[in-house]
This record gives C-alpha cells, structure tokens and sequence, in this order.
C-alpha cells in the first residue's frame, strides 16, 4: 500500500506543482464532500491529496472590473449564501448551489468541486453554463480560461489537463432586466440528485427577452448548453408559443439514460416542463431588475 | 511514514493531537481525543450523526480530514453544556422526548445550535431544511422539529 502524503500549499504556484508532480495519484481537495466519500468506498487511493484552501484566490469572492463576479473554485456554498450582493446578481446560480447536499455538506462543498467531479447531475453546473460563467484553470503551462460547458467531458472526466487546477469562475457583469433562476426534479423535498435540472439565464426589455441562456442537467453523458432553447426565447415575451418551442428544444436536446432515478421518456418529458417553470421563475426576477 | 501533528482549538481548548494524513476528522475525535460523543453513522456525509462546527461553520466530521484541523477551531457536543449545566436545546430534548435511541441526538443537538445562532426564529420549514442532513429512524422527526422551535422561542424570551 503506497502511503498517502497531504499538501496543503499557501500558493498557486505550489499546487500546481505538487499535483502535476503527483500525476494520476494525485487528488484535489477543496471541501472533500466528494473525495473523501470516495475515498471511503474504495473508488479512488490517492497518493498526494493538494488541500487548495489556504490559496487565497481559491475562497475568495471578489467583484470584477466591469461589474461582475470572481468566485474561488473552493468557496462553499453556505459562504456563497451569506454573500451580501451576489444571491442578488445570481439568485439562479446561488439557489442551484445552494441544492447541493445538506447544511452540513452546504458548509464545505464548492462549486469548482461540482464542476470536477464531473456527474451530469451536478446542480451547479447547469446554472453555471446558464449564467456563462468562465472557468480559470492554471496548470504547468500557465493559465487559461474555458467556458464552464467545456469542462466536463463525460461522467467523471474533465477536459481539464494532466496538473491542471481550476481556480476560479468569472461571471459576466448584469444588464438592467437580467436574471436566472435554476430547478431539478427529485421525487423528495430535499437531499436528492437530480432527475433533470435546468438552469435559465435572461435579459429582458419592455418585456421582450433580448438575451438567454439554457443549461440542462442529468439528461445526457455531460452537461448541456441548449442554444435552440435560448433561441426559442429569445426575441420573444415568453408567451406560451415561445416556452413551447423553448421546452420542445429542450427535450430534443436530451440523451438520457434509463436509471433508478428517472427513465429516458420521463427524462425527456420533464425536461421540458422544467424549462417552461424555471424560465418563468427567470422572468418574473428579471422584471423586477 | 510518521504520523502528522496537528494543533487545533476544540470547544475553545488548545488541543494537539497525531493523526494519520486518511484519519477523518471524526477518526481523530472518537479516537486519540477520546471525544466519542460525535457518532459515525454512514461516513459518507448523508446521516449527520457526526456533526460538528468548523470555525462556527456546520459540517460532516466524517467528511473532513483530520489534519485539515490544524490552525482552526472545532466544537463539538462535549462543549454544549456548561459542566453540569445542560443547554435549553439539551433540556428541552430530554423534556419533549425528541430523542429515543440516542444515535443521531449530538449531531442534531450540533446542527440544531448551529441553526439558532444564525436564525433565532426560525419556521417549522426552516428548521426541518435545516435537518435534512440529520437523519433520526426513532423520532419521526416532529418531537425534535417541536423541541427546536420552543427553545428558540425559550430563548428569544429569555434574552428579552
């Protein structure tokens, strides 16, 4: 049994080495609700586990220059929620992090963990993907970005490189009108994975939306941006023809799989009951913007 | 390899202990602290049974590694009552019966402090959201929901 060794660099620079050093053996760890899981069952034996959270950039939640948001690929969710401006920006985004586990969970999981973990059903990143958020990654070559809906390249993988670590999302600045909003089906009330999730981000003017975007959870290999939904809206004001076309885009989209949680047909279904519901939710938000 | 050393503060006393670099957290309390009150239900985050604070902040023991205490402040059950002074959330679990088996009754009684500190009225919804992490197969949940909400409003009136 190889030893495990456990990191917990103060830099960015020094993470980035340790775990390119450590190559297939090594783990990140920011809240660990995934990994030590998993490393309980057996499914992963890391050999150098690189804790990222005394890397200040990494828990930091900052405004951008031109009036958007940096949020550390390690901040949990509970201190997303106590976050005095950003539930305002991103109520969607914050309510699909916010879903993820318990308040126990809710104190250390993190969006960046999330996004790494790589489960289509991860409730974050269909509102990231709605929200058009930017992943930052730094890896041995330097730093670069990628859009959130290129990370995750099938159930558990990322298109993240050998020794590369996410660190942060940026969210673009909000226009006047904007929202999102961010559902999942679950046969319970709380603490469950989702069945479908759909994340919908807009822009509306005078009532007509001048700009969406549609993400869609657990209904397909990786998580899916759905421009023809975004489409079907967009130039509309979200009358019934323009959700069913929205909604007719979404299930179209979908490449579900039967499962305990849900069948290919009910998947597809409610995928696009889901989207009509969350683009409303949207909508109504943006309104009062 | 030698084990870790690790300094941490639990229930505001400095503590050091040797941990294993895979020794969770809740390893390293209901071993060599010898602080058995934080219980292991499932170890994968789900029963809350292993409750405890982390910097004011609630969380899975189980979830978190040991070592990853170093420098930061726990609470733990142990440091709920003041010597033979019992919390009102430990009171009034006695006097409503809102607990039977005792196995899940220190993380709910962790989680449920952690809950009115942050809220001190909160709804009957609100604190059973907030208990969703804590799961109980004796109570049914209503005894511990009930007795949550009177110490909150015992001790909204007692700070009047």
């Amino acid at each position: 049994m190889t030893e495990l060794r456990y990191l917990a660099p103060a830099t960015l620079d020094e993470a980035v080495k340790a775990f390119a050093s450590a190559g297939s053996a090594g783990r990140i760890l920011a809240g660990g609700t995934d990994l030590l899981v998993q490393m309980r069952s057996g499914a992963v034996k890391p050999g150098v586990i690189v804790d990222i959270k005394k890397i200040t950039e990494m828990t930091a939640i900052e405004p951008t220059a031109d009036g958007g948001f940096r949020i550390g690929a390690a901040v949990p969710g509970a201190v997303l929620a106590e976050h005095p401006h950003f539930g305002k920006a991103w109520p969607g985004l914050l309510e699909a992090i916010n879903l993820i586990g318990s308040t126990q969970v809710q104190g250390r999981a993190s969006a960046g963990g999330n996004l790494c973990n790589g489960s289509p059903a991860g409730d974050s990143v269909p509102a990231l993907v709605a929200a058009g958020a930017i992943a930052t990654l730094q890896g041995p070559n330097g730093r670069r970005e990628m859009k959130v809906e290129d990370v995750p390249a099938g159930p558990g993988r990322t298109n993240l490189l050998p020794g590369e670590i996410l660190v942060s999302f940026t969210l673009p600045p909000r226009p006047k009108g904007s929202s999102d909003a961010y559902l999942r089906m679950i046969p319970r009330t709380e603490m469950d994975i989702a069945v479908v999730g759909v994340g919908v981000n807009l822009t509306l003017k005078d009532g007509v939306c001048t700009a969406a975007r549609v993400g869609l959870g657990a209904v397909a290999p990786t998580v899916l941006l759905v421009e023809a939904a975004a489409k079907a809206l967009i130039g509309s004001k979200l009358d019934d023809a323009a959700l069913k076309a929205a909604a007719s885009a979404c299930s179209a989209a979908c490449r579900p799989i039967d499962d305990k949680r849900g069948t290919i047909v009910y998947r597809t279904r409610v995928a696009g009951v889901l989207l009509k519901r969350t683009a409303l939710i949207a909508a109504r938000r943006a309104a009062g913007n | 390899m030698a084990k870790l050393h690790v300094s941490t503060t639990i229930n505001g006393e400095p503590v050091e202990f040797l941990c294993e670099p895979s020794d969770t957290m809740l390893d390293a309390l209901r071993g060599p602290l010898g602080l058995t009150g934080s219980k292991e239900g499932c170890a994968s985050g789900d029963c809350g049974a292993c409750s405890i604070t982390l910097d004011d902040r609630l969380v899975c023991s189980c979830l978190m590694l040991a070592v990853e205490a170093e420098g930061h402040a726990l609470q733990t059950i142990e440091g709920m009552a003041h010597g033979d002074k019992l919390h009102p959330l430990q009171q009034k679990f006695l006097e409503m019966a809102a607990l039977q088996c005792g196995i899940c009754t220190s993380g709910m009684l962790v989680a449920s402090d952690a809950l009115l500190r942050k809220n001190s009225k909160p709804s009957e919804e609100e604190v059973r959201f907030w208990l969703a992490g804590n799961l109980c197969r004796c109570t049914g949940y209503d005894k511990i929901v009930r007795a949550v909400m009177e110490t909150a409003d015992e001790m909204r009136e007692a700070a009047q």
